[in-house]
């Protein structure tokens, strides 16, 4: 019998994601992969996994999954309280799963996103050398109730795992975003540059995989610029002061203004930023030429 | 203030950017390609990147690069020690493009606003050798550069909410084609039956950065033609090869 996981509830929004797609952002096609790097590769160490095996991101409110064979899976990330069987497990730390045991989520405790890996990974859809689900290019791109997901059929399939591991998860609660001057950072204004790094933005409810937007505006007349490159972390400024962090399922290309990129440890900390959180901009410097 | 260029800085901690004067044209996007080649034939220590736009590159690794010092330094010394080479191989793409006013729901629109009659629109618009200067904002959507200045047309001031795939519009001094349903404020000229993008072809799109699109105008019967011969697997896009 083929390994599977049944889709009982499919939560807030949930997919299945790697690290993303790499090699055909030339013909406009998005990185995609999982909003934090590091919550999944701490899934797959304890896991015993390649460090890059796909996992399932799971947004705010966790689903309920029904395993069809005995397998192991770890979660990592925010706690969303998950269980076993209506019993109370932990983050980051094995569980065993025998045929027909559930997994399910409730009250969420810290973070945003959560994230389920399991031993082999997972085996659906992979389009363009990468398993992360993004819409109108895979097939799938959330989970849904009555689903059934393909997974790895050997389970248990390492005892040198990474149980004692050390695990950071301060970055959780941390609000401060580490960020480089952008492109474009040199045209902002003093004061621009001020309220950048002095003020305290809070998080839009119109974020999401492809965007995190943010609530305060800042004055602006910085034109639009020639179409140029973008990527995830990259800040836009918008011709009406909108702040655009885009994330991992941006565009390839943009015409805003790029005034500031995340680094990877900011965009980390932001993926487990909820609606309506507190961020900072920290400044950071890159070495000098 | 004096800048050199092509100006070249890391970009967050897994990208480098390269970007040339602010200048739109087939010299610059010649110039830029040469550069993306040359890097992307260049050792790496690990899996990167490069994508041009019209006046920069932008080369994107898949981890934070280890030494960022080192690597902006290796580029420019790549950057430095190249020369232009006068020839570029490209081709040209023949798309057919039916202007039955079915698909080209701008057309009337067009014909008023430009004081131009539907043929002279489409004469004017099936004229020029389009060229390719990069491919954004959706899978497949391609930047296209050499539109007639006769056919300038300023985007809808409220966009569609849904632009059926394979819409040709123009969007002030740009001509594309919608790889995709999507909402869009392009005035639609026509529509082209080819797939621009195909996730499971390798590669996913023929068309590459510096090759040139020439829209062919078909009949509603051609176009019909085109997409049963495209359903039976039997269709082939017409390609020509060229050197500058």
């Amino acid at each position: 019998m083929k390994a599977e996981i049944e889709v009982l509830q499919p939560g807030l929004y949930t997919s299945i994601q790697d690290l993303g797609r790499y090699g055909f952002q030339k013909f406009g096609v998005p990185q995609s992969g999982v909003m934090d790097r590091y919550a999944m590769r701490i899934c797959n160490l304890i896991l015993g996994n390649p460090q890059e095996k796909s996992v399932m991101e799971i947004t705010m409110q966790g689903p309920q999954l029904k395993f069809n064979s005995p397998t192991s899976v770890c979660i990592s990330g925010a706690d969303l309280s998950p269980k076993l069987n209506g019993q109370a497990v932990s983050n980051n730390e094995i569980i065993n799963l025998k045929k027909n045991d559930i997994i399910e989520f409730g009250k969420r405790k810290s973070g945003f996103r959560s994230y389920l890996g399991i031993s082999g990974g997972f085996e659906t859809e992979k389009v363009m050398e990468s398993l992360s689900w993004y819409e109108g290019l895979t097939d799938q791109f959330r989970l849904e109730k009555g689903m059934k997901l393909a997974c790895s059929a050997d389970s248990f399939s390492n005892s040198e795992t990474y149980s004692s591991l050390k695990i950071d998860s301060e970055y959780i609660s941390s609000n401060a975003i580490g960020v480089y001057p952008g492109p474009e950072f040199e045209f902002l204004t003093n004061t621009q540059k001020n309220q950048l790094f002095n003020a305290d933005f809070n998080t839009d409810e119109k974020s999401n995989r492809m965007a995190v937007q943010v609530k305060e505006e800042l004055q602006n007349d910085l034109q639009p610029i020639i179409t140029a490159p973008v990527m995830p972390g990259t800040v836009q400024l918008t011709p009406s002061g909108k702040i655009i962090i885009l994330m991992r399922d941006c565009q390839t290309t943009g015409g805003y203004p790029r005034i500031l990129q995340l680094s990877e440890y900011g965009i980390q900390v932001l993926s487990q930023k909820l609606p309506g959180d507190k961020i900072k901009f920290l400044k950071k410097n890159y070495p000098e030429f | 203030m004096m800048v050199d260029f092509p100006k070249i800085t890391p970009l967050g901690d897994r990208a480098i950017l390269i970007n040339f004067e602010k200048i739109i044209d087939e010299k610059m996007l010649e110039k830029v390609l040469f550069y993306k080649n040359l890097i992307e034939n260049s050792q790496f220590k690990q899996k990167v990147e490069v994508v041009n736009t019209y006046n920069s590159l932008l080369i994107s690794y898949v981890f934070a690069i280890e030494d960022v010092y080192s690597e902006v330094l290796r580029i420019k010394q790549l950057v430095r020690q190249a020369n232009i080479p006068k020839n570029m191989n490209y081709k040209i793409f023949t798309l057919p493009v039916c202007y039955n006013e079915e698909f080209g729901l701008d057309l009337k629109l067009i014909s008023e606003d430009k004081n131009l009659k539907i043929d002279e629109i489409i004469k004017l618009h099936t004229k020029p050798f389009y060229r390719i200067y990069f491919t954004g904002f959706l899978p497949g959507f391609l930047y296209l550069g050499g539109l007639d200045e006769r056919l300038k047309i300023s985007r809808k001031e409220s966009p569609r909410r849904s632009v059926d795939k394979g819409s040709v519009g123009i969007g002030e001094n740009q001509t594309g084609i919608y790889p995709k349903n999507s909402p869009g404020g392009w005035q639609i000229l026509g529509k082209c039956p080819v797939d621009l993008f195909r996730k499971n072809e390798r590669p996913p799109s023929p068309f590459s950065a510096g090759d040139k699109i020439k829209f062919e105008a078909v009949s509603i019967t051609e176009y019909q033609e085109i997409i049963e011969l495209i359903e039976a697997g039997e269709y082939k896009l017409k390609v020509d090869n060229y050197e500058s």
